[in-house]
């Protein structure tokens, strides 16, 4: 059963855990409170004159069809990321697996991407994928006569900004998963192959299975990584644009509280992106969590 | 706040070192970067280098918003620069900070500097000056929008290499352009500022209502006229015929016109530089193409770049090398060097007409053309500048609707009036934030 260290001092436990306390209240719980208390004010620039408004900044913000429009942009962004960042992980986990003869080599490659700041990555597909001087603009343009100029298409914007999120989390999903399938115990997958099961067959009901621990670890994680993660990379890559298409909420909290310098609205924003974020992970822990078997 | 405490004794450290000399640090926050920067870098130095009252200790912020932002944070906890570079667009939000900025005219009068508002371009001025005339800060780098061709790009065409004058003759040069193969015909820059602003200005079109918004906060925007709408739909039907690349919401375009790319381009005057530095071009400069079915066009076009101002709440003594700082800046001599090194527009008469005796603009062919752009006719007051709250905020919503219009998303009468809603909301929570 549970095998738990009970501390004989009363105090001791609390001034263990208190640094991690201070950390999060200080970090966390401060400038949360102190959002909160922006977004019910509405202040100049300056702060030099601020007057309590109640709820109008919420109440502009959902009479806002762009505002609207930013929730569902960051619900295809974040689901893409996700979906996408999983799927090709877990696949270059598994042929990582299997590989045998210069394992550590692909693992290593496979891992460097993460070690890109998102910023960075931005930066470097915004160079590769230039609607001008791209490399990959030129090659879509010269091979398949594709027509690549996110400046002014919203989707091929959308495609940019996921496949450069995606590729900048896939070493992060990729370390988790080949750890969860070398936590797999050998017997099984044997005793899987020798009752006739095929490849395909053991993955779905003897690893995946297995691995779900893993995965929903990595689903919270990369959802979190699509909603905040990627701000760095779409200020280097669309800046939101074109018109709103890329504007995910975190970017337009940023906009408007720091270059537009509208506390009020820009804090109302966070305190709805903050109840989103505990609304998903409440979902995520109560609803998925019950499907995970340890 | 044991950190700002520490911070406190680290600047109390820092301050207390030079004061063996009594001389009393000025600090400038700016957002020239590069070879601009270096230029600055060197007016602060000659300054400092005259004198031994003052220093002028200059720090390079960022971007433009990104130094605003620092110099709002530094205000907020009580730090704000003594002196503080801001964009054209942020004036209004400077403006409104009553108590925040001390008015560069009143500054001036208060330390008995020399200081005559008409000496200044009136273009330039009236940017930055409030509904009595009075300027509230110092104009520094102005520019505008200016047309750029590439001779190199006619010439292959067949087309003599002259810069079309309305933008019906530049649509006829695009087909021939087009025609030809060229396959960047024309580009533009800051699409708001030079599609919407400029063109508005240039064309005597209000931007908004109130004397575009100088007159007071209750203004609203107008840029759905229909000569604007006539005007953007123009620039999307290029745009789908292939005779207009649009490329970005800042200054890309410069690059691409610098790089050869383009054959016409309306960017900044500022970009000149780039240009000639990048060598790949037989560029031409000439003032902005216009319609010459709106009456009363062309009119003037209206500045870029930025101004100084002045923060609240230092002693009086830094008060008198902050004046005496500004009237050394304002010097024919001291603004002509900055001119001709950066390309910005001389903000005196006095800086022009001496650059103009020094035969700068005989060898340097078109180097005047913003001055005279900007000076066209005496400026109206659809002409003489623009004043939006949060204006940073209305930019972007004007261009991301340009957007949606350039791509076909909307017709340039929806996107037009979409902007015009949008940026109302805007201007209406800026009018309730600042009453």
């Amino acid at each position: 059963m549970e095998n738990r260290v009970v501390f004989r001092s009363a105090w001791l436990p609390y001034a263990l855990v208190a640094p991690q306390i201070a950390i999060t209240l200080i970090f966390f719980f401060w400038p949360a409170a102190q959002a909160v208390w922006y977004s019910f004010q509405l202040q100049d620039a300056f702060g030099l004159k601020s007057q309590f408004v109640g709820l109008q900044n919420f109440v502009t913000l959902f009479s806002d069809p762009h505002y609207l429009n930013s929730f569902r942009v960051t619900a295809v962004f974040s689901v893409s990321v996700a979906v996408l960042a999983l799927a090709a992980s877990l696949l270059l986990a598994l042929m990582a697996d299997r590989v045998v003869r210069g394992a550590m080599g692909y693992k290593t490659l496979l891992i460097w991407p993460y070690a890109v700041a998102p910023a960075v990555a931005g930066v470097l597909y915004a160079f590769l994928f230039a609607p001008s001087i791209g490399i990959v603009t030129y090659a879509l343009k010269g091979w398949f006569g594709i027509e690549w100029n996110w400046l002014l298409d919203g989707e091929q914007a959308m495609l940019l900004v996921v496949m450069a999120a995606v590729w900048n989390h896939v070493s992060y999903n990729f370390v988790f998963f080949l750890a969860g399938l070398q936590a797999i115990p050998r017997s099984l997958i044997e005793a899987a192959a020798i009752d006739g099961a095929g490849p395909a067959r053991r993955f779905w009901t003897v690893v995946f299975p297995l691995l779900s621990p893993t995965t929903f670890f990595l689903l919270v994680i990369n959802v979190v990584y699509a909603f905040f993660g990627t701000f760095g990379l779409i200020d280097a890559t669309t800046q939101g644009g074109p018109g709103q298409d890329t504007q995910i909420l975190v970017y337009k909290v940023y906009h408007d509280g720091v270059k537009a310098a509208d506390l009020g609205g820009s804090s109302a924003q966070s305190v709805i992106l903050m109840l989103i974020v505990i609304a998903l992970t409440v979902v995520q822990f109560r609803f998925i969590e019950r499907r995970v078997q340890y | 706040m044991k950190l700002n405490g520490l911070a406190a004794a680290l600047a109390a450290a820092i301050l207390c070192a030079p004061q063996a000399h009594a001389q009393i640090e000025i600090q400038w926050w700016h957002s020239m970067g590069g070879q601009l920067g270096e230029a600055l870098n060197e007016l602060a130095n000659k300054f400092n280098g005259e004198q031994k009252d003052y220093k002028i200790v200059t720090s390079y912020k960022g971007s433009y918003p990104e130094s605003m932002t620092a110099a709002i944070a530094a205000f907020r906890a009580g730090q704000a620069p003594h002196m503080l570079q801001v964009f054209e667009v942020g004036t209004a939000t400077m403006m409104a900070a009553k108590g925040a900025v001390k008015p560069v005219y009143q500054l001036m009068k208060e330390q008995g500097e020399p200081f005559d508002p008409k000496a200044y371009l009136a273009t330039v001025t009236g940017y930055y000056s409030d509904a009595q005339g009075n300027m509230l800060s110092l104009p520094f780098n102005s520019s505008t929008a200016l047309f750029y061709i590439d001779r190199n790009k006619f010439k292959q065409a067949g087309l003599p290499p002259v810069p079309p004058k309305t933008w019906k003759e530049l649509l006829a040069v695009a087909e021939k352009l087009k025609a030809a193969g060229q396959s960047c015909v024309y580009t533009t820059g800051w699409p708001s500022w030079v599609h919407v602003e400029n063109f508005s200005a240039w064309h005597n079109l209000p931007i908004g209502t109130k004397q575009n918004g100088m007159a007071g906060l209750d203004t609203q925007f107008t840029i759905n006229s229909p000569a604007h709408v006539k005007h953007i739909e123009m620039l999307a039907d290029m745009a789908k015929r292939g005779l207009f690349t649009y490329a970005g919401r800042t200054n890309q375009a410069d690059s691409r016109f610098a790089a050869g790319e383009c054959a016409m381009a309306t960017i900044s005057a500022g970009a000149l530089g780039n240009v000639i530095k990048t060598g790949k071009t037989d560029w031409q400069i000439s003032v902005l193409p216009y319609h010459d079915d709106v009456k009363g066009a062309p009119q003037n076009s209206i500045i870029g770049g930025a101004s100084l101002w002045v923060m609240s709440g230092r002693k009086p003594e830094e008060y008198k090398g902050v004046a005496r700082f500004m009237s050394f800046l304002s010097r024919p001599e001291v603004q002509m060097d900055w001119h001709v090194k950066t390309g910005y527009v001389p903000i005196t008469q006095a800086a022009f007409d001496l650059t103009k005796k020094s035969g700068f603009y005989d060898k340097n062919p078109g180097r005047d053309m913003a001055v005279r752009q900007l000076t066209n006719k005496a400026p109206t007051e659809n002409s003489k500048g623009l004043r939006f709250g949060n204006f940073v905020q209305g930019r972007t919503v004007i261009e991301e609707e340009l957007e949606s219009a350039f791509a076909g998303r909307k017709t340039a009468k929806a996107a037009l009036d979409d902007a015009v809603k949008r940026g109302n909301e805007i201007l209406r929570q800026f009018e309730a934030a600042n009453k």
